[in-house]
């Protein structure tokens, strides 16, 4: 026996069982004992639940969703919040990078300065501080009938009110699609090698397919107007209460404006160092060869940078998909804030952590994957020098 | 033959100031764009935060709602609730020696002459019992006050600090685990690590408060407070494991079969080889991730702790000073960005200066 354990390899595998042996016996022990807690509370474990009706509301779903809905219903509706919430947050928090990153490369000290100082003071705050000032300000705005005016839009505590299309959803949908594609062509067009035409003499076919694609969009907003109305619905004061265009929930406009500054001052760090990566003597070259500023910088200072930065940008995405979570702190219905409320409802612990940490799985890994993909799709091909 | 330097031609300072800001036309429109900007921010914000602004409680909340400024009174009035929480008026003190025991605490972990990991470790482990002690009392004649009453900053640097305390060591083990040669436990290691990297601290913070109870035994349950740093210290490690991992992988492999050629046994070779130069190389990722971890702290107000975030909250919530809010979040984020700056500063120095040898 005592040779036995004197043998490396013996040893080595006890080692290993006795590691994942505990491990995996500590998290059974959990589920055991969390289940006979629960049964003692007239709580079945198993997922039937999924299909019970939920007896609470929503306060933001983009889908339609009643106290009579089942619990997998709303599930789904909180990981489309989530992303819906992620998409326009990290779209915002992308420009204002852009913008204050490009400030802080510019060649202007004025410039750079003013970039600097906005990325050290909304940096060095955490996000929820900031998330619970904004949710303050909103929510101290004046009522419905004093609210702030000004282009159509109307800022009210009890939300944002923008103008918006009267038209039906799915023409709105199709349509945003068609903008999708107006953005998504050009780049396309100037990749693929289905066309004969080389590749520098692409621009007015670019050009073609964005104003194609905007035209499509137009048509199908006209065509999809509601019967007798206005193709723009402006929001205004009726009574009590502000009738027309959209309302942007204050939850959601707070977690918004919070994603996009927190989010703009980390992005605006790595559009900095993605930059700074870009060898001098590149566009030192580029220079040389007589291109001008702009061309400098579209065609050497930019790819090279946006190949540099990519991959800490997908960090920060998933990041920030992931501080979506602050939604629960002004109650926003999120994904988390769901699970929250599952269990506060239904008791039905462990099956709804399960869910939520499948949910996050899913949505990083999908997230990783996009951009693993793009990563791929855009590295320079071959052994190129980079200094 | 003698040589000729020539000197570049000295240039007056409007000339320079014209080559700086003004080159061409578009660098004049963009400095003079950013200087209009500048100048509108700073003196909206001064005379909102200065000029116009209200120091004094002598007229109560009625007279600094009616100023144009900021109302300042509103922190003269609520700065210890703020700072202190419901900690006892009479033993408000206390709360602020062991706010200071920490800053001091810190400022000693940025001297090069506490990096040894004896040090480091003596200097948090009794700056924390010492910090311990001090709030919780019953000792030395000074009273109990249970962890129930602690709040504000004095929370959230016990928070934070406990996490790091825990943090720290459990980030080396996995790091040491995950490296392990024996596949079945790094894999497994690995595993726990990236689950954990995969979900928001929030939704952790959350199962570790209010779910744990439930796949707990009675024994093992615990105050609220330690489970949620120890969730939080969890989320901590997986993040921290994976820079001191990032710091072992830059030690060159040939350090590490010297000293088994010296036959040093496993203990020795992590002690004296590895760890320090792994550290060294981690060291700016390291100081990045503590900033974070600060920062994160303020979370766990949604677990429903009264730290500096709720106790701010709670100072504009009631009735009179309900107008005050952006004073009280502007105290906060103050005290959060001398914090926060002033650690990430260090980090960006000592990066700079450890990056000298390289070039």
């Amino acid at each position: 026996m005592v040779s036995l354990l004197r043998n490396q390899k013996v040893r080595n595998a006890l080692l290993q069982i006795l590691y994942v042996g505990s491990i995996a016996a500590m998290v059974l022990a959990g589920i055991v004992i969390a289940r006979q807690n629960l049964a003692a509370q007239g709580i079945t474990s198993g997922f039937d639940f999924l299909f019970k009706s939920t007896g609470w509301d929503l306060n933001f779903s983009l889908l339609p969703a009643t106290a009579n809905d089942p619990y997998w219903w709303y599930f789904l509706i909180g990981i489309i919040n989530t992303l819906f919430l992620g998409t326009v947050g990290l779209t915002l928090a992308t420009i204002v990078g852009t913008i204050v990153g490009l400030a802080r490369t510019s060649s202007n000290e004025l410039a750079r300065l003013l970039g600097r100082t906005y990325v050290d003071i909304f940096r060095n705050i955490p996000l929820i501080l900031q998330v619970f000032f904004w949710y303050a300000v909103i929510t101290h705005l004046p009522t419905p009938r004093a609210a702030h005016e000004g282009w159509g839009f109307l800022l009210t505590s009890r939300g944002l009110y923008i103008p918006f299309p009267n038209v039906s959803s799915a023409a709105l949908a199709a349509a945003t699609l068609a903008v999708i594609a107006a953005i998504a062509l050009p780049i396309w067009l100037g990749r693929t090698s289905r066309l004969s035409l080389p590749v520098g003499q692409r621009g007015g076919i670019q050009l073609a397919g964005t104003a194609a694609a905007l035209a499509c969009a137009a048509i199908i907003l006209v065509a999809g107007r509601l019967a007798d109305s206005p193709l723009l619905d402006f929001p205004a004061l009726q009574g009590l209460n502000l009738r027309g265009g959209l309302r942007i929930p204050p939850e959601f406009a707070t977690l918004a404006i919070a994603i996009a500054i927190y989010g703009g001052s980390y992005i605006a760090e790595i559009v900095r160092g993605g930059f700074k990566a870009v060898g001098k003597g590149q566009v030192e070259a580029a220079l040389s060869l007589g291109l001008g500023p702009w061309r400098v910088f579209m065609l050497v200072r930019l790819p090279l940078a946006l190949r540099a930065m990519l991959p800490i940008l997908a960090n920060q995405y998933v990041w920030l998909m992931k501080a979506t979570t602050m939604g629960i702190a002004v109650g926003f219905t999120d994904f988390f804030m769901i699970v929250a409320l599952t269990i506060n409802h239904s008791g039905q612990t462990i099956e709804a952590i399960g869910i939520l940490m499948a949910g996050f799985l899913v949505i990083n890994l999908s997230l990783a994957a996009i951009f693993n993909r793009i990563n791929k799709a855009i590295a320079l091909k071959g052994n190129q020098l980079r200094a | 033959m003698e040589m000729v330097v020539v000197a570049p031609p000295a240039i007056g300072k409007i000339e320079d100031l014209r080559r700086r800001f003004f080159a061409t036309p578009l660098q004049a429109l963009l400095s003079l764009a950013s200087l209009a900007v500048m100048v509108f921010l700073a003196w909206k914000l001064l005379n909102w935060a200065v000029f116009s602004a209200v120091f004094t409680t002598s007229g109560g909340p009625e007279a600094c709602q009616a100023a144009a400024g900021a109302c300042w009174s509103v922190i003269a009035a609520r700065w210890r609730i703020i700072l202190f929480g419901l900690y006892p008026y009479d033993e408000q003190w206390r709360s602020a020696l062991a706010c200071l025991i920490v800053v001091v605490m810190t400022v000693l972990s940025c001297v090069p002459a506490f990096w040894t990991g004896r040090r480091i470790a003596l200097v948090w482990g009794a700056g924390t019992a010492l910090f311990y002690v001090l709030m919780k009392g019953g000792v030395l004649g000074l009273p109990y006050v249970g962890e129930e009453a602690w709040g504000g900053l004095a929370l959230t640097l016990f928070i934070f600090v406990t996490t790091c305390l825990i943090g720290f060591p459990l980030a080396i083990c996995l790091a040491l685990l995950r490296r392990s040669g024996l596949p079945w436990i790094s894999r497994t290691t690995g595993l726990i690590i990236d689950g954990v990297r995969s979900l928001p601290l929030i939704s952790i913070l959350f199962t570790f408060a209010i779910v744990l109870p439930f796949a707990l035994p009675q024994w093992l349950v615990g105050d609220k407070l330690y489970r949620v740093i120890l969730g939080s210290a969890l989320f901590f490690s997986a993040y921290q494991a994976e820079i001191v991992r990032g710091g072992m992988q830059g030690v060159p492999s040939g350090q590490e079969e010297a000293a088994m050629a010296l036959g040093m046994r496993y203990w020795q070779r992590v002690g004296r080889i590895l760890l320090p130069q792994a550290m060294r190389n981690a060291l700016p990722a390291t100081i990045n991730q503590f900033v974070i971890s600060f920062k994160e702290t303020s979370l766990v107000i949604i677990v429903g702790f009264f730290e500096i975030l709720a106790s701010g909250n709670a100072a504009y919530g009631t009735g009179e000073w309900r107008f005050a809010y952006v004073e009280v979040y502007a105290f906060i984020a103050f005290i959060y960005f001398i914090f926060v700056f002033s650690l990430s500063r260090y980090g960006a120095f000592l990066e700079r200066r450890m990056s000298v040898g390289e070039r």
